[in-house]
């Protein structure tokens, strides 16, 4: 039997745009186990809570992660809603639905060109940025700002998109669709793609699910888990299935990921078709006085946002749980049996957002 | 609409933990979060589980020194959970399949962050 050694994955890694750490227990060039820590970024963002009156708090919370930024607003402010019982407008919420489904879509091509990149196909990931770089442009267009947004607060949002403005989204949403579809056939079909991710990082139904994963880690193995199905947002009236692979290896997760660029597109299209007229905001007076577990569907799975409020303007408790921390155990299953040199295409399977980990 | 998800929160005491999770494990229940909040001189801990949606809270309040007994054997990716309630809380958890003995959070400030640990706020004004 070859000896074992350690061989220390990150925190600076060339596939990783954060820190984490990993100690790789390696026989050869094989992987035996591997043991994960975090903290390198720490920033204590859930004591701020404290600090800062609940209201503001929405700018904290959109900023524990650069790229689902809008979700964790989201999240934070439904919660607060649910806990004060406030009604938000419809229009709001559809608003809310289509920026959420955008921030989906940026998120997912993010992650598609940081995967095309670690497998050294650079076309495919220029392409995905490309595309990419259309969906922050709209962004840019109805927010004002291309990650960080600031539309979403306690109550409604703080911007509407005029009719002109949604034809002209509306317009644009087939052509996206078929360059999106053009790029997945590409992740899908190509054979080198293929050899590369098939079989790799295998993570069985059972694990996904008792491990507590989430997200396209959860689905990519058969879970038909989406947040979005409870109906949040206009998600109820506009209805959301599940995006589901069985195979529960890094192409199954690969390819819900691309699946799921459809089904967002499908989404802001019926959004707009069935956007309601009206206002986009209420009042809020009052303080939260209560407590609440609120979840949401980020693009890598579900994020709670426990909020505690003694009835003051500042609450007692914000408690995060983001779905990277949620996959590590995962990776820790997926990683024993993989050989070293695909350690990096593994790690980046679950889509790993450590700004987010370390709230 | 406002999110009006079915959610139910059971008190317990540390003593009937593992049976409980247990039993839920047993009727399917997948583990969601574990999370942890200063009351004052007590901590709240919070085990989140799912099943279809439907979310089942089971809520310990302990004191400082209490020790508590790690899910681990039944649920075995609450390792993360737990070495963080230790690391973020200074709370013992025993038995935790891997048990990072306070080297989880790789931080240079020192464990745990806990407001009642350290007896004030060192969270800065701005």
């Amino acid at each position: 039997m070859p000896g074992r050694i350690v061989v220390p994955f990150g925190p600076q890694h060339p596939v990783l745009p954060e820190p984490i750490h990993i100690d790789l227990v390696l026989e050869d060039e094989l992987v035996v186990d591997a043991v994960p820590s975090i903290g390198y970024i720490h920033r204590g963002l859930e004591q701020l809570v404290q600090k800062r009156e609940y209201p503001e708090y929405v700018y904290v919370a959109e900023r524990i992660c650069g790229i689902c930024s809008f979700m964790h607003a989201l999240c934070y402010c439904q919660g607060i809603e649910h806990i004060m019982g406030i009604e938000v407008p419809d229009r709001s919420r559809y608003l809310r639905t289509i920026w959420s489904e955008y921030s989906r879509l940026h998120s997912h091509l993010l992650w598609l060109g940081l995967f095309a990149d670690a497998m050294g196909f650079e076309n495919l990931f220029m392409r995905s940025w490309q595309l990419r770089e259309s969906v922050l442009d709209i962004s840019e267009d109805t927010t004002g700002g291309r990650i960080i947004q600031s539309t979403c607060k306690v109550g409604g949002v703080r911007r509407d998109i005029g009719q002109d403005k949604l034809d002209e989204i509306h317009r644009g949403l087939d052509s996206f669709e078929e360059d999106c579809r053009d790029l997945g056939k590409v992740f899908l079909n190509d054979e080198t793609v293929k050899y590369r991710l098939k079989g790799l990082g295998v993570l069985s139904k059972d694990e996904a699910y008792t491990l507590g994963s989430a997200g396209p880690t959860l689905r990519g193995s058969g879970v038909a888990s989406d947040h979005r199905e409870t109906g949040y947002a206009a998600y109820g009236e506009l209805g959301y299935k599940a995006v589901v692979e069985t195979a529960g290896d890094c192409y199954a997760r690969c390819a819900v990921r691309v699946r799921e660029l459809y089904s967002s597109i499908d989404i802001i299209r019926r959004a707009i078709e069935g956007m309601p007229e009206g206002p986009i905001d209420v009042k809020v007076k009052g303080a939260p006085d209560g407590e609440y577990f609120s979840r949401v569907e980020q693009p890598r799975g579900e994020v709670v946002h426990y909020l505690l409020g003694n009835g003051t303007k500042h609450l007692a408790r914000a408690r995060i749980r983001t779905p990277t921390f949620a996959n590590i155990p995962a990776l820790v299953k997926m990683l024993p049996g993989a050989q070293l040199a695909d350690v990096p295409i593994v790690v980046l399977s679950i889509d790993p957002c450590i700004s987010c980990t370390e709230r | 609409m406002t999110v009006n998800e079915e959610q139910t929160t059971i008190n317990i005491a540390p003593g009937d933990l593992l049976r409980e999770v247990g039993a839920l494990n047993s009727d399917g229940y997948r583990l969601v979060q574990i999370g942890c909040t200063d009351v004052g001189g007590a901590y709240e801990v919070n085990y989140s589980f799912d099943k279809g949606y439907q979310f089942r809270n089971l809520r310990l309040t302990v004191e400082p020194e209490t020790e508590i007994p790690s899910i681990s054997d039944i649920y075995w990716g609450a390792f993360v959970y737990e070495n963080e309630l230790h690391d973020l809380f200074g709370i013992t958890v025993t038995g935790i399949n891997i048990d990072f003995k306070g080297t989880f959070y790789r931080t240079d400030e020192k464990y745990p962050f806990s407001v009642t640990r350290r007896g004030g706020d060192r969270c800065q004004d701005v």
